[in-house]
């Protein structure tokens, strides 16, 4: 009401396609704040957060090393998981908690492969593409599984991967037969550290490449514009002929692949696995990566570049703490912060408060960024 | 809807009655799916038995024990010790065991509870915490439930507990630090990655550091961290001490897992470690990968914590139920530490799981 002015600008974001660009620098809106607010931060606080220096790894190859590198290379499993998730949330409105424990799965048929069944091989027994095939045809076959509960069976998405979430690292444990397989064949640690001679961490050119999949496939294809549709009205999609159970359940499949990169991506950092350790709690983040994107967690009109975004924050904080010693177990509550602040940010009364003094904060994000 | 809800209803009542069937049916939350089927002769008959529980015990056929342990797949110890104790308390051995595996002590308290009200002989705990036990110890005692301790110790009065089999947490992690001083660095700089906090393992090996820390003023923690006995936290938490640039010396990791991951970070950043290396890496339990690095050289020190204590406890129990004490009440695993200087592959051989 104090400002009735400038109230439409921010109700208009769902049903009016033609201004579709004011809308996503909305939305990327507090992802980049937050960003600005956390590079801010350290270079007030500490300057030398930022210093990239080139070293020599333990195999003598160079490699860049340094706080912003170790965002970017830790930040991949969750910006990959980030990409599916937002499909996911705005195909089905819901979201997939089982990532996880999903990722265990992956990850555990993955070293299986590579390691033959024993306990611990120094040599790859089967080709690692083969290997990382089987682990995103076996993710594809579980997302299958969740996406069919919840497109099929109507289930809620929450309460229909909890029975994965609940039971994906039992299965994981029992696919290796509840043994801690180690592979220590260089060769498959080039995906989650370093290819020789190249000094930035292979799991962010498999980011890259991962982003650059899906910003061809949304670009392309009727992907995006179908998983959307379904999203704001499965019933009116559906009399326009599409199948909104397939275009549900295919996002469920698509998450299942995300899910198998970021899964051999972890398990490839250091050549073994730990069941019930593994990507604890990545699903938490992964849909906070979505909520700090300025996704709609009830569905519909999605931006992945903001998940993306999103992501990459919440690694930028989680790296940020560690600098500073907060306990890891302590690193939960900070996030819950950030959580809550979100929420209220989102709130519609504050939405509405904050649009009259919108314009001078993002001036001075672009500045510091 | 309708038919919804009749299932739900069924469910419920088939889980009810499920309840009253007594202490063998596994605890819902059990992880422990996988392991159940490579032992089908163990669980599978425990559901028929059911019925005829309360006699069991009574004609002395089968000697009742629920097992509360922590999750199998935390770390290679804990495979190695959930397995041993599953291969030992089978029907074949005499047994008729429950198995719980849970790391949250809230929940494994819980279930010992139920276990104590189900009335088994025995109720064998490695607590995941050392605290918070005593009314179930009370309460087994009155239900007439011996309580044997194995692996961890928890805080508890002697007498609430028949005997413990368990490894000298504070004696390995004096053992460690002992050796850790005759290196004759001339500065400390530890990069200190603990375990569950709270745990006996954690606690133990902490305070030995603690206590040197303290003591002497050229031993310094760079960073001391929970890893939560996890190997990805352990490389964070190492990446971020060399992103810092502070300098460091040791790495003293609680376990193997995350001494492997604390290696990770140093490998990628160029450090060198081990027998000849900038960096003396420590590591503790007893897997066979970890006893390789440390013949190799790639790490200094590992200190043995013996997973193995199914048999003595399954021996205790045997000398119980004859009526005969156990000579002391707490008996320690067999342990040491290894370092690069004198590890030999007969070690390897003996102790790696």
């Amino acid at each position: 009401m104090a400002a009735p002015v400038k109230d439409p600008k921010i109700q208009v974001k769902r049903p009016d396609e033609s201004i579709f660009k004011r809308l996503t620098r909305h939305q990327l809106f507090i992802p980049l704040a937050a960003l600005a607010l956390l590079v801010l931060f350290n270079l007030i606080a500490d300057p030398t957060f930022f210093a990239v220096t080139v070293k020599e790894n333990s195999l003598g190859n160079p490699v860049l090393s340094g706080n912003i590198i170790s965002v970017l290379d830790n930040a991949s499993e969750l910006v990959i998981l980030a990409i599916g998730m937002t499909l996911v949330t705005a195909s089905s409105g819901g979201q997939d908690i089982s990532v996880g424990a999903a990722m265990a799965i992956a990850g555990s048929v993955i070293l299986r492969m590579v390691c033959g069944g024993q306990v611990s091989a120094d040599t790859m027994q089967t080709p690692l593409v083969l290997a990382v095939l089987v682990g995103i045809l076996v993710s594809m076959i579980f997302g299958a599984f969740n996406g069919a509960l919840v497109a099929y069976f109507k289930i809620q998405p929450m309460v229909a991967t909890l029975i994965l979430f609940t039971a994906g690292r039992s299965i994981a444990a029992w696919i290796n037969n509840n043994q801690l397989p180690i592979i220590n064949d260089l060769g498959f640690k080039y995906a989650g550290t370093f290819l020789p001679g190249i000094p930035v961490p292979t799991p962010i050119f498999i980011t890259i490449l991962v982003i650059l999949l899906f910003w061809l496939a949304l670009k392309f294809t009727n992907l995006g514009l179908y998983t959307q549709s379904v999203g704001i009205n499965a019933n009116s999609s559906r009399l326009n002929g599409l199948d909104p159970k397939l275009i549900k359940l295919l996002t469920y499949v698509i998450l299942g692949v995300c899910v198998a990169i970021a899964g051999f991506v972890r398990v490839s950092r250091s050549g073994s696995i730990n069941y019930s350790r593994i990507a604890e709690n990545i699903e938490m983040d992964a849909i906070l990566a979505v909520a700090l994107g300025g996704n709609a967690l009830s569905g519909g009109k999605f931006n992945i570049y903001g998940s993306i975004l999103g992501a990459y924050v919440i690694q930028f904080l989680t790296t940020t703490l560690y600098k500073y010693e907060v306990p890891s177990t302590a690193l939960p509550a900070y996030k819950a912060v950030v959580v809550i602040l979100l929420v209220v940010l989102s709130a519609p009364v504050v939405q509405e408060k904050l649009a009259s003094v919108r314009k001078a904060p993002a001036k001075a994000a672009k500045e510091v960024s | 809807m309708k038919k919804f809800f009749a299932l739900i209803l069924s469910l419920a009542m088939i889980l009810a009655l499920a309840a009253c069937g007594g202490n063998n049916n596994q605890p819902a939350n059990d992880t422990q799916a996988p392991s159940d089927t490579q032992e089908p002769a163990n669980n599978d008959a425990q559901a028929p038995a059911d019925t005829n529980e309360p006699a069991a015990p009574a004609t002395g056929d089968l000697i009742t024990v629920g097992v509360i342990n922590n999750d199998p797949n935390e770390s290679g110890y804990r495979t190695a010790n959930d397995a041993a104790m599953r291969a030992t308390f089978t029907e074949e051995n005499g047994y008729k065991a429950t198995f719980y595996n849970n790391n949250d002590a809230a929940q494994q308290i819980a279930t010992a509870q139920q276990m104590v009200q189900d009335e088994v002989d025995f109720l064998l705990l490695s607590p995941a915490s050392t605290t918070g036990w005593d009314t179930v110890l009370q309460d087994a005692q009155a239900a007439g439930t011996q309580v044997i301790l194995f692996d961890r110790m928890l805080e508890a009065d002697e007498s609430m507990y028949v005997a413990a089999v368990v490894s000298d947490m504070p004696a390995e992690g004096k053992t460690a630090v002992d050796w850790l001083a005759a290196q004759g660095l001339d500065e400390y700089n530890i990069i200190h990655i603990q375990g569950h906090m709270g745990s006996d393992a954690q606690l133990g090996r902490t305070g030995a550091l603690d206590e040197k820390v303290a003591a002497e003023a050229n031993w310094n923690y760079v960073t001391q961290q929970t890893a939560d006995w996890d190997e990805a936290t352990a490389r964070t938490i190492t990446q971020s001490v060399i992103d810092s640039g502070k300098p460091f010396n040791v790495i003293y990791a609680e376990n193997n897992g995350m001494a492997r991951g604390a290696v990770a970070a140093l490998d990628a950043n160029g450090i060198t470690h081990g027998k000849d290396g900038d960096v003396i890496v420590m590591g503790f339990d007893s897997d066979k990968w970890a006893f390789e690095a440390v013949l190799e050289g790639s790490w200094n020190y590992m200190g043995l914590c013996n997973p193995l204590q199914a048999d003595t406890v399954d021996s205790i129990i045997k000398d119980l139920v004859a009526g005969n004490a156990p000579a002391q009440k707490i008996i320690y695993t067999p342990e040491q530490g290894f370092d690069c200087e004198t590890l030999t592959q007969a070690d390897v051989d003996t102790y790696g799981t």
